[in-house]
């Protein structure tokens, strides 16, 4: 195998209204397993949109996108949901857990579209909440968990089908600096157990974490850098 | 994603949304309750009715001057018919031989019945019968006799009681014997009617019987009677026959032209009744119908708010791998699950109602199994019909978009 992800010049390109809007301007861009990466990029730049396109949310308008080898930049909406429920784990800012389901059942979601039976689910579920030490809050709600507590599920979900690849989109946006660190050092640990990690951020602390940095800008990669750890 | 997933995921809503779930399905419930709570009146009704004619026994039939039941307005023709005479009754009993017994009756109704202080409401009915009265309509006397043929030709003010005539002026006297008034007549009471009870909630007892000639005597001639025809056994077309050809001679109906008097047989009326019930049962229909279109209207609408609402749920569940149909399926099922619980409770209270208004009738209860079925067949096929749209636009919701949404 080569590549974890292989990008060839991803074009993506919206209509709004007469107007085109170019997002993508023929990105190439390839990351290996265990990578850990970060996209930064100010607003606008076209980093929300590279990551729902190697998040297989969305579609390029032209390229190609290879994930471990398998071409997924033509495929239609059922096969790449597929996709995601297989390789793709996410993180979001804003958690996106259910809001009346426990955390044990948040974590359950992807295992139920992947048709995985109802008791092996629970176990496996569990063992996920353990990984993020969340196995004493699996029967509250999120409204119940603070939100480095919510982040966590959130990520046990990502784990949950232990997945190629986890996509983090600004994981750290919604929470305090302390518990900022504590999430970052959780993605960290990830990355040592041998995750490929990419985070999309704009904060330099947060992108610091990774030991690669690809900066996008205008619909390019600007600067892709390597991070020399202490 | 299987289908028990799917149920439980919808009673999480319907849990959720108690007060939202219970408006949305009140259509639903109102249309199967109404389904169900009229077919069995209707069930109940027709059953009894056939029980009650069973009753009269068979081999008889009526001649009136006009239909047992008339749609609209009477036409010219029935109008201006001549009135059934005595004399038409002479008519059969001389020259029918397929005729077991006929009987002429007349009868008024609304009359008011005293003995002594006590008086029964103005709505008693008064016949006039004569000697074959009680065997050709099927009715006993249980106490004293029936009146003779002298006393119907001497015109005697004799009565025979109905049941519910003797509980209400005789609790405690035994009435044969004793002296009743009608319109201030004084009537000697000679004899006591078996009773029959109730068919449809009206007694068949609330009546008094006198001489056929002492009613005419008394209430003029000017009117139609009834001839109540009783053939030999198993002979009934061909008593019908004759009847008919008999009278047509008698009142000089011209060959070519129809009757201008009707046959009512137990059959005719059972068929009237089955036009009739048949109404009911279309009208019963089409409103069941039209509640249940609004009902699933309903039930459209929430589920568009739901889909609204649960947006980003949506795009939750996409973003982890919920493929089109698993969104489809689940918004699907909701809509079913929620028109199914809506049914249920229709079931329950339509049997309810039924059992209820049986009682109040005092009919024997009878839910019809298939009108159960019908009602929840119909709440499915609602929630799969009016579900359908909204849980397409779900979907069809981009994932993108879907998270995004605030």
């Amino acid at each position: 195998m080569q590549s974890l992800i292989q990008l060839e010049k991803i074009t993506k390109t919206y209509k709004i209204g007469t107007i085109e809007v170019h997002a993508l301007r023929g990105v190439d861009l390839s990351i290996q397993p265990n990578e850990y990466i970060s996209i930064m990029g100010p607003s606008g730049s076209g980093k929300s949109t590279l990551m729902n396109i190697i998040g297989c949310l969305d579609s390029p308008t032209s390229g190609s996108y290879f994930l471990e080898d398998e071409l997924v930049s033509t495929m239609d909406d059922d096969k790449l949901a597929e996709v995601r429920n297989r390789k793709i784990g996410f993180v979001f800012q804003t958690f996106n857990l259910l809001p009346r389901a426990s955390a044990l059942h948040n974590v359950e979601l992807p295992l139920i579209y992947s048709g995985i039976h109802a008791n092996k689910r629970k176990v496996i579920a569990e063992e996920a909440l353990e990984k993020v030490n969340l196995s004493d809050r699996k029967n509250h709600r999120p409204n119940e968990l603070s939100g480095g507590q919510k982040q966590r599920v959130a990520i046990a979900r990502a784990l949950v089908n232990n997945p190629s690849l986890i996509l983090a989109d600004e994981p750290t946006g919604n929470l305090d600096s302390t518990t900022g660190k504590e999430i970052m050092s959780v993605f960290d640990d990830l990355h040592k157990a041998g995750n490929t990690i990419i985070l999309v951020t704009h904060e330099k602390e947060v992108a610091q974490h990774a030991n690669r940095i690809v900066h996008i800008l205008d619909g390019n990669v600007a600067e892709d850098i390597q991070v020399k750890k202490p | 994603m299987n289908y028990n997933e799917g149920l439980k995921l919808a009673w999480q809503t319907v849990k959720s949304n108690k007060m939202r779930t219970f408006l949305t399905t009140l259509g639903i419930v109102i249309g199967v309750m109404s389904v169900i709570g009229m077919m069995s009146i209707i069930n109940a009704l027709e059953q009894h009715m056939i029980n009650a004619l069973s009753g009269v026994g068979g081999d008889i039939f009526w001649v009136q001057k006009y239909p047992a039941v008339q749609m609209g307005h009477l036409s010219k023709e029935i109008r201006m018919r001549k009135d059934l005479k005595f004399n038409h009754v002479e008519a059969i009993r001389d020259r029918a031989i397929k005729i077991k017994a006929v009987s002429a009756e007349i009868a008024i109704w609304g009359k008011q019945i005293k003995y002594q202080d006590n008086a029964t409401n103005p709505n008693t009915l008064l016949y006039g019968g004569d000697e074959y009265w009680a065997d050709v309509n099927g009715r006993y006397i249980s106490e004293g006799r029936f009146f003779t043929k002298e006393e119907i030709y001497r015109k005697e003010y004799v009565a025979l009681l109905g049941d519910d005539i003797t509980e209400k002026l005789f609790p405690f006297t035994y009435p044969v014997g004793e002296y009743i008034k009608i319109d201030g007549i004084r009537f000697k009471v000679i004899g006591l009617i078996e009773a029959q009870g109730e068919l449809l909630g009206n007694s068949r007892d609330n009546m008094v019987v006198i001489p056929f000639e002492t009613f005419t005597k008394s209430y003029g001639e000017m009117r139609s009677i009834n001839i109540a025809v009783k053939t030999l056994p198993n002979q009934m077309s061909q008593g019908m026959d004759e009847v008919t050809g008999i009278l047509r001679i008698a009142r000089k109906v011209p060959s070519g032209t129809p009757n201008d008097f009707e046959l009512i047989t137990q059959d005719s009326i059972m068929d009237t009744l089955k036009n009739l019930t048949g109404f009911v049962f279309i009208a019963a229909v089409v409103i069941c119908g039209i509640s249940l279109l609004v009902g699933g209207i309903g039930i459209m609408n929430i589920m568009l708010v739901s889909v609204t609402e649960r947006t980003r749920e949506i795009g939750i569940r996409k973003a982890v791998g919920a493929k089109k149909r698993h969104i489809l399926n689940q918004f699907l099922t909701e809509a079913i699950g929620i028109c199914l619980f809506g049914g249920l409770i229709g079931v329950i209270l339509g049997i309810t109602i039924g059992v209820l208004i049986a009682a109040a009738l005092k009919l024997p209860p009878t839910i019809p199994m298939w009108s159960v079925f019908l009602g929840l067949g119909f709440s499915l096929m609602i929630g799969l019909i009016f579900g359908v749209y909204p849980a397409m636009k779900a979907a069809r919701l981009d994932p993108i978009e879907a998270l995004r949404w605030e």
